[in-house]
Formats: C-alpha cells, sequence, structure tokens
C-alpha cells in the first residue's frame, strides 16, 4: 500500500459544512457544565474572603452545620496536603488553607438541599480574619518593602536582595545589544503598562460531582482538559486516576481560561463528606473575582534602528504578575516578544512577582500579546520619526526561513514575510481616511503546541466511522477532525461522527490549548484513519488472496496497486466493513502519540479608528486580520478563530481590565464594568487567511487561534496614537486616558 | 420573601408602610431582580404594582402627558405624540440595557433607584415634570428634580410610591434633547450626562432653557441656563453653557472615570445636546 505523507490536494479539507453540535446549540438541547444533573443532588455554595490578604484566625462552621437541609461543609482543612507543588498551588486557589490571598479567595463549601439553604449557611459560617497589608501591583510587588504574598517561593536563580514576591527570572536572545545600540541612528526606550484582562467566556465554571461510598467518582464539568481535571482532582482527593472519571460537557467558551479547575476539587470534597452527588456554578461576580485572568504587565521596550529601518538591536524587560502564586507565562511573553523579526542582537529579560490578585491562568496566547505589544508600539514610533513606513519597516526585518529567532529556535518555512505582503496588497493599507480618524498597524506571533494525544477511529459496519477523541471542542475541533478523517478515508464528512470521550475511554490528552487540536488531534486522526485503512487493505488483499502489500486505498476503497496485482474491481469502504465480522472482526485504528512539529503562525493587523477629540470615546472603523494558518481545514471556523481573537485584543486595548481600589478588592466583578466589546462597537472583521504550509503536519496544518490576540494591542495603539498625535503607552485606552493624552496632562 | 400584587395605590402602600422588614415595590423590575440576584438586598417584602388600574397608561393632561409609573420605556418610544413633544426625555429612556430590559423598565422605576447615572432623569428634570406620590398619610405632587437625595437613596418616605409622572404642557418651537458618554455603544451607564430643554422665539432666539446633568454630582444638577437665553446659540454662548455645565459639576473618581473626565465631558455633552434641541426646536431634522 502506497500512502504519501503529506497531501496537499484535498476533496473534503477546506470546505465548509455545518458543525456537528450546531443544532443542539441553536435550539438550547446542548448539555453544559450547569445543565447536568443527577437523582438526589444537592446544590453547593462558597464562602469568599472580603479581604485582599488575611490571616484566617479561626472558621465556626457550627452554625451553619446546624441549619436543616446542609449536609455537608468544607474547609481548607478538609484536603491533605499533596507533594506536587503545582496541584498544591490550585488546591490553595480552590480553598484557602492558613491565609486568604485575594478578594474572592474561597474559604469555606457547603452542599444543601436547596440553593437558598446553601446561601443562607454560608452566610451562617463565621470567619475571624486578621487582615494583612496587601499589595496588587507588579510594580509595586517587586520593591523589596514590599508586602510579602507568600514566603519562600522564589525558585533558586533569582537574585538574592529583591522581594520575596519575585518568584521567576528569565533571559532569551543572541547577539551583542549595546554593540547593536551603537550602529542605530535612532534609539527610542519606552515603559509599557498592561491590564490584567479576563477571558470573558460566556459560560461560568460549573461541575456537579458525585463520589460513591466505595472510593469511586463521576465528575462532569466544563473544561478545556479534563484530563488534567482528572490529574488534579485525583491528586488533591488522594484519589487513583482510575477511580475518578471526568467527563466533559459542551463548553460555552474558555480561551485558556478553562485549563484548570477552580471549583471541581470542592464539588468532589462535598460530595465524598454528604454522600450525595453535589452541582456546583459559579456566579459571574466569582467567575472575575476568582477564575484565572491572564498577568498584569509593566514593561520597558528599547529598540535600536538605522535611518532606512533596519533593527540593529532590541532589549526588553517585561515584569508579569499571574497573582498570588507563582506563574510560568512570563517566560512565553519573553520569548514571544521580538519573535517577528530577524534581529542581530536581542535580548529579553522577564521578571515575575505575586500580587495579591487571583491565580491567572492562560488567556489565548498566554504572555505574548503583552510583550509584542510593547515591540510593536516602539517600532511604530520609531517609523513616525524616522518618516517610514511601517509595514516596509517591519518587511526590512521580517523573519524568514533560517531565521535565528529571539528565543533560540532557527525557523523553518513561515509566513511571516507573506503575511505583511499580503497586508500591503490589501485595499484596507490604501484606503482614505476621515476626520479624526487613524491607521495603526502591527504583527504578532503564536508558537502553537502538540503535545500528548491519543484517537481511536472505528469503522462501522454500515460504511460510516465514529471517532473518538479526548479534547474538549471549543473552536468547531469536532468538524475539522472530522473533515480530516473524511478526507483520510475517503467518505463523506456527514458519514463520519467525533465524540469528545470522558478519562476512561482513551490515554491521556493534554488540554485543548496552545492552538494545538486542529494541529496534534488532527494529526493523531489522520494518523489512525491511516491505522485503519491498512487493515482495510488487508481485509481486501485476503479476500481478494492477494498480498496485503499489493493493495492501494484510493478515495475510499481499495484497489489492486496494479496489474501484477490481480484484476479485481475496487472494493469500497462500506464493502469492506460490511463483510468485517467474515474477515476478522470489528476494524478500527488508533494513533496515540506526543505530538512535535506545531508550526509557528504570524498575523499582521490593520486597523482604523475614529477618536472623538472632546471626549476621547474612540470607535474601530475598520480592521483586517491577515494570518498564516498553514492549511484552513475548515475555513470559515478559521475565519471565527481571526475574528474572535481580534475582538478579544480589541476589547483589551480600548476597556477591559481588572481595576483594584487602594483597599485591594475588585471593584468591576461584572460585564457592566468589565467591558467587554457588545456587537455595536464593532465593524465587520475582515480576514486574509494564508495557507503556508507547517512542514510538520501531514496536510500542513498550523494552529490558528491565539496568533490572532496577540497584534490588536499594538494595532488599535498605534491606530489611536496616530489620530490623536501622542503616543500612548498604556492599555486599555479607556476614553479618560485618551482623553488625558490629547489635553497633554 | 412575601410577594404580593397591589390593586390599588393605597392598599400598595398601607403594605409597604407596614411592613417592619425591609420592602421593595416592584414595576419592571430590572433594577430590583438584579439586586436580590446579586444578594445586594434580602426585601421581606416586594409590592408589585403594575396591576394598579391606570398605572400603565400614558394619558394627555393639561396639554402635557400623564405617564403611568409602570409603563415601560419601550412603550413611550412607540407614542408618537410623546416623542414629538419631548424627543429628549423619551430618548433618554430608551438608552437604558438592552432591547429587552427596556420592554420592562420605566421611567418612574429609575427616578426611585436613586442612581446618580440614572439615564431616564436628567430629562425629566430638565423638563420640569412632576410626580404624583401616594402615600400613607395621601397623595401629594413634588418636582422630579426633588425625588433623588444621593446615590440609592430618594427623599420618598416610608410607604410612598410614585403613581405617575406628569410632563408639562410645551410652548411653540420647544424641544429637547439628552446625551450621555459611555466608553462602549450601548448596553452600559452613563460615566457623564446632560440633558437640554429650550424654546425659541419665532427669530430663533432661545427664551426658555433648563440643563441638567447626570452622573457628575450625588443627584442630578441644573446648570446655569441663562448662559443661552436670548441667544441664537452662538460659538461663545455654548462655550459659556459648557464653562456653566462645568461649574456645577461635583463628581467621584471612580472606575468609571475620573473626576476631570466626568466635568470635562459634561460640558461637551451639555453644548452638543443643546445644539441638537436647538435644531429640533427650529424643525431641523
Amino acid at each position: 500500500m502506497a500512502l504519501d505523507d503529506k497531501k496537499s490536494r484535498f476533496k473534503y479539507v477546506g470546505t465548509t459544512p455545518n458543525r456537528p453540535d450546531g443544532v443542539d446549540k441553536v435550539t438550547g438541547k446542548a448539555q453544559y457544565g450547569a445543565d447536568i444533573t443527577a437523582p438526589g443532588m444537592l446544590t453547593g455554595a462558597i464562602l469568599r474572603s472580603p479581604h485582599p490578604h488575611a490571616r484566617i484566625v479561626s472558621i465556626d462552621t457550627s452554625a451553619a452545620e446546624a441549619i436543616p437541609g446542609v449536609r455537608a461543609v468544607v474547609t481548607g482543612k478538609d484536603f491533605a496536603p499533596v507533594e506536587d507543588q503545582g496541584f498544591a498551588d490550585i488546591g490553595e486557589t480552590c480553598m484557602a488553607r492558613d491565609k486568604v490571598l485575594y478578594d474572592g479567595h474561597p474559604v469555606a463549601a457547603v452542599a444543601a438541599t436547596t440553593p437558598a439553604i446553601a446561601k443562607a449557611a454560608i452566610r451562617a459560617i463565621k470567619v475571624e480574619y486578621a487582615p494583612l497589608p496587601h499589595v496588587t501591583d507588579v510594580d509595586e510587588a517587586m520593591r523589596p518593602d514590599a508586602p510579602v504574598v507568600l514566603e519562600g517561593r522564589a525558585l533558586e536563580h533569582v537574585p538574592a536582595g529583591m522581594s520575596q514576591n519575585v518568584t521567576n527570572t528569565c533571559e532569551f536572545g543572541h547577539g551583542d545589544v549595546e554593540a547593536g545600540f551603537a550602529k542605530a541612528d535612532l534609539v527610542l526606550e519606552r515603559s509599557f503598562k498592561v491590564a490584567a484582562a479576563h477571558q470573558g467566556y460566556i459560560e461560568p465554571h460549573a461541575c456537579m460531582a458525585s463520589v460513591t461510598s466505595d472510593g469511586r467518582a463521576d465528575l462532569y464539568c466544563c473544561t478545556q482538559g479534563h484530563f488534567f481535571v482528572r490529574a488534579v482532582c485525583s491528586a488533591l482527593m488522594g484519589m487513583e486516576a482510575s477511580q475518578l472519571r471526568v467527563t466533559a460537557s459542551e463548553i460555552g467558551g474558555g480561551f485558556g481560561g478553562k485549563t484548570t479547575v477552580f471549583i471541581e476539587p470542592v464539588a468532589l470534597m462535598l460530595s465524598k463528606k454528604s454522600g450525595r452527588p453535589v452541582k456546583l456554578v459559579m456566579t459571574r461576580d466569582e467567575v472575575f473575582k476568582a477564575s484565572g485572568p491572564t498577568v498584569h504587565a509593566s514593561i520597558d521596550c528599547k529598540i535600536g534602528m538605522t535611518k532606512d529601518g533596519r533593527i540593529t538591536a532590541g532589549d526588553m524587560t517585561l515584569r508579569y504578575s499571574g497573582g498570588a502564586w507563582p506563574s510560568g507565562t512570563i517566560e512565553m511573553g519573553a520569548q514571544a516578544g521580538f519573535a517577528a523579526y530577524d534581529m542581530p542582537a536581542v535580548r529579553t529579560i522577564g521578571w515575575t512577582a505575586l500580587t495579591n490578585r487571583p491565580k491567572e491562568i492562560s488567556y489565548r496566547a498566554p504572555g505574548a500579546p503583552q510583550a509584542v505589544y510593547a515591540v510593536e508600539a516602539v517600532i511604530d514610533e520609531m517609523c513616525q520619526q524616522l518618516g517610514l513606513d511601517p509595514l516596509k519597516t517591519r518587511l526590512k526585518n521580517a523573519a524568514a526561513k533560517g531565521t535565528l529567532s529571539s528565543y533560540g529556535v532557527t525557523f523553518d518555512e513561515i509566513g511571516m514575510v507573506a503575511t505583511l505582503e499580503a497586508a500591503q496588497a490589501h485595499p484596507h493599507w490604501s484606503a482614505p481616511l476621515g476626520p479624526n480618524q487613524g491607521r495603526g498597524v502591527a504583527a504578532g506571533f503564536w508558537f502553537n503546541f502538540g503535545g500528548n494525544t491519543c484517537v481511536t477511529l472505528n469503522i462501522n459496519t454500515d460504511g460510516t466511522a465514529s471517532v473518538t477523541e479526548g479534547n474538549p471542542d471549543i473552536g468547531g475541533s469536532r468538524a475539522s477532525i472530522s473533515l480530516m478523517a473524511a478526507e483520510e478515508l475517503g467518505i463523506r464528512y456527514e458519514n463520519v461522527r467525533t465524540i469528545v470521550a470522558d478519562t476512561a475511554s482513551l490515554g491521556y490528552n493534554d488540554n485543548t490549548d496552545g492552538s494545538r487540536v486542529t494541529f496534534a488531534v488532527g494529526l493523531a486522526t489522520i494518523k489512525a484513519a491511516r491505522a485503519a485503512i491498512k487493515v482495510m487493505c488487508e481485509r481486501a488483499a485476503a479476500l481478494w488472496g492477494i498480498d496485503a502489500e499489493a493493495v492501494d486505498w484510493i478515495d475510499g476503497a481499495a484497489h489492486p496497486s496494479g496489474p501484477n496485482a490481480g484484476k479485481f474491481p475496487p472494493m469500497t469502504l462500506a464493502e469492506i466493513a460490511a463483510q468485517s465480522f467474515q474477515t476478522g472482526g470489528p476494524i478500527a485504528g488508533h494513533h496515540e502519540v506526543n505530538v512535535d512539529g506545531a508550526g509557528v503562525s504570524f498575523g499582521v493587523h490593520i486597523c482604523d479608528v475614529e477618536v472623538d477629540p472632546e471626549t476621547g470615546h474612540t470607535l474601530v472603523k475598520r480592521y483586517t486580520v491577515v494570518q498564516d494558518a498553514g492549511k484552513a481545514v475548515h475555513p470559515t471556523y478559521v475565519e471565527g478563530q481571526m475574528q474572535g481573537g481580534a475582538v478579544q485584543g480589541i476589547g483589551w486595548a480600548l476597556n477591559e481590565e481588572y481595576i483594584y481600589g487602594k483597599d485591594g478588592r475588585l471593584q468591576n466583578a461584572g460585564f457592566l464594568d468589565y467591558r467587554i466589546p457588545v456587537a455595536s462597537d464593532l465593524p465587520k472583521i475582515d480576514t486574509v487567511i494564508l495557507e503556508i504550509p507547517n512542514p510538520g503536519h501531514p496536510y500542513g496544518v498550523r494552529g490558528v487561534g491565539e496568533t490572532p490576540i496577540v497584534p490588536p494591542l499594538a494595532a488599535v495603539t498605534n491606530a489611536v496614537s496616530r489620530t490623536i498625535g501622542k503616543r500612548m503607552y498604556q492599555v486599555p485606552m479607556s476614553p479618560p486616558r485618551i482623553l488625558s493624552a490629547i489635553k497633554g496632562a | 420573601m412575601r410577594y404580593m400584587t397591589a390593586e390599588t395605590a393605597e392598599a400598595a402602600s398601607t403594605a409597604l408602610a407596614a411592613e417592619p422588614g425591609l420592602a421593595r415595590v416592584l414595576a419592571g423590575g430590572t433594577d430590583l431582580l438584579v439586586q436580590l440576584k446579586a444578594g445586594m438586598i434580602q426585601p421581606d417584602l416586594v409590592v408589585d404594582i403594575k396591576k394598579i388600574p391606570g398605572i400603565r397608561e400614558i394619558t394627555p393632561e393639561a396639554g402635557g402627558w400623564r405617564i403611568g409609573a409602570a409603563v415601560a420605556n419601550a412603550e413611550l418610544k412607540e407614542h408618537a405624540q410623546v416623542k414629538a413633544d419631548w424627543p429628549g426625555v423619551v430618548e433618554g429612556a430608551n438608552l437604558i440595557g438592552s432591547t429587552q430590559v427596556q420592554g420592562r423598565c420605566t421611567m418612574a422605576g429609575n427616578l426611585c433607584n436613586g442612581s446618580p447615572a440614572a439615564d431616564a432623569v436628567p430629562g425629566l428634570v430638565a423638563a420640569d415634570a412632576s410626580v404624583t406620590i401616594v402615600g400613607p398619610s395621601g397623595t401629594r405632587v413634588a418636582k422630579v428634580a426633588d425625588i433623588p437625595a444621593g446615590p440609592g437613596r430618594t427623599t420618598l418616605a416610608k410607604g410612598e410610591i410614585v403613581t405617575a409622572i406628569h410632563l408639562p404642557a410645551r410652548a411653540p418651537r420647544s424641544a429637547d434633547a439628552y446625551l450621555r458618554f459611555i466608553p462602549r455603544t450601548e448596553m452600559d451607564i452613563a460615566v457623564a450626562s446632560a440633558a437640554v430643554s429650550l424654546t425659541l422665539s419665532e427669530d430663533g432666539t432661545v427664551t426658555h432653557a433648563r440643563v441638567a446633568l447626570g452622573a457628575v454630582a450625588p443627584k442630578v444638577v441644573l446648570a446655569d441656563a441663562s448662559t443661552i437665553i436670548g441667544t441664537k446659540l452662538d460659538d461663545a454662548a455654548l462655550a459659556a453653557l459648557a464653562k456653566a455645565a462645568e461649574s456645577v459639576c461635583n463628581p467621584i473618581d471612580d472606575k468609571r472615570g475620573t473626576i476631570e473626565f466626568r466635568t470635562s465631558t459634561a460640558g461637551v455633552l451639555a453644548r452638543r445636546a443643546a445644539l441638537i434641541a436647538y435644531n429640533r426646536a427650529k424643525g431641523v431634522k
């Protein structure tokens, strides 16, 4: 049998069929986290700290326990310590032990027969706190005299003498930065602030846990990765992984925010103590206060450039805080910042510090939007000062195949140049602007992940196929995976059904994150289909009485590979499947792999804004996203990712931010004052999908979900700055900040 | 929590006055239900006033209009004559919330919620509107401007409910307008707002004007409208109006805006709203 590893002509991939979960979702039948129920189920509720930082002196739950209908009360003491530091930190975000570390930190939970009783029980719990000084800003947290959030958490390589809040530092780059600056005609250094933004998914965290008296458990939850949920929860509950089955519900958005747990261990413990199933659903207020936003950042960025626009060196210091626990996001930001450019000398130094905020969790290209924002804003200001075209200047410095990247990897086939050229050629770039309008452009980059993946593909006896995969579908991946299976098997898309199986049904699958699913699960599906095809070729060969090696798989059927192999009419998948019971039994393909080779992805965004010069009110008037998708498996969903990422970035650029008061409490825990864009705030987001194949995937697929949130912070900043004639150095650019810049304050 | 549907305003008032615990009036419920759901309040009694005869009706009255306290703002928007007389009042009322919310929310509820940022109130104050209040000691009439007492507070006594809003008769060549500043384009709360109601002489000179500002003080404030009376809204008059508006601002610094931003924006909005009202009064579309 002859199977080309690489494919470039497609029958199904690249078409845009309806998503298999669409009808259920638009008719309200889809089951989200809060829709799962069980007989005898109790309602859980969580008591949260009103203090940003305090020692828990005592918790008196006796009055709550005495309320009729209360079946269980849980505090930090119910959870045994675990060795794994990462799991221990996640456990402590779910339930405080000795100290509360942020406004909204859980201190106790109850399960009761009705929501009203659960609420009353929460109010009956008496907690005595000894308030401690708090710190919520990364720059303040790094000062040696800052209140210490957690002691003893700095990694060994963090220099002595710093605040204990500083837990990590990292450095990336190559070349002699000072020599590079010496060659520059213009060296510009600017400082920036980026507020923490929340992922803003529509569905709040929700789960239903049921623990039996013999120690087995089932957990249903909305998550981006139920295998990770099982790993954390089994560790925190002291269970074996095999005894905890986790099933992912449909998911109403995640954007990285559902790659950890916030309530699941609490629901399990409440169920264990009560002996009843327990449902726990966060309110929106709880989502904002106590589920991870992204890091907030303070950045210094220095770039040297020649008069004709060649970058000679770049040097950046990033200070990120991921809240009250150590965070690794700084490493990704520090690697991503300068990645779009071919630079002779580059250095990025990262610091991360603890603050009294909730534990950060991934948000779409975690760490990259902040770092890239600073780089793209400085480049834009330099282009203005030197009178250079911003796209031509970026082209002059664009990374290409063979470029030693800012983070040490030498790039293979990449789309940075093609993306810039497509932006240049787009009519948007040369369209006229109206009064009080300006245009900004910015590039962006994301690594994309591969990772652990396990897929089973079953050939059904009626000639259809079932794909069993383990990654919750947050962006139409069941459609994309079905398309790839259909393509490989040579049967119609409608004849393939892809389901997301529970943790007992497959080997470990990494989270749905890092833009990995279409790439990695797609790759494993293709390989699983090829394994099934191999079996089908063998079955056909046996029926024909020829060598299995002499059978080819073409367009959904087995063919003798040539005249010497024998003269037989093609035998279709349906025919082989129908005879499978007689030829050796059911037919399936399986593939498990830790996927490498996720191709990096670049995007360029063009943004037009109109600014009211008297109020600073800013409207995005036109927006274009150009991005390399490698191969767009389902172009409509690729477009959706590009538009969605751009919109989230626009919201962050203009209004979205975590606002803490002097009291250390979150001021805007709701969608009224945490302002994500509404539909009327936005123009149609235009998209250009480029396809520069990723050598690491049989169809050339690259992840597409995260790159589009990387350029908008700078694209909008550059547009606003050019409109008002003043540079903006803080995100979000809320109207008071823009008006203040206009007035020169 | 007990829920009661009142058949008369007097019955509602009696029940509210008799309740020893926390009592709340339910009209559209678009503030009350949010507060209940968020756990901000736990009332012992909720009195629904929507069944009181006439309370959902818009009726002509002394050349003006009587708007029942439970008239939804969307109903107001569909009333061509009220809209023709008081376009600013109607547009302010219909900036509240979403289309769904506008189908439930009421101007009286917006007034009695006591928010300094209430979108329906500056227009009513600029209109010099009144309310009828039914209470334990009978029925009284008060100016809308006298109802708010500060954030979340009103001058209504225990057991008193607003049953109707009265918009006065309109002189020829009169119009009003309302503008608010929000960071987005809808579904938001005013950071600063301005309502202007004015009347012109035949030659286009402003003969009467009232300018009310929202979200820039503990309650709606009036700006000195004499800055534009006797003018045809030339640039100097508009600049004087903006300055007058700024001078009465006493806002807070908060998550929604700074003192400086709110003050400056109130001036801009007063100026822009005056121009819109002026053009409307002149019949310019």
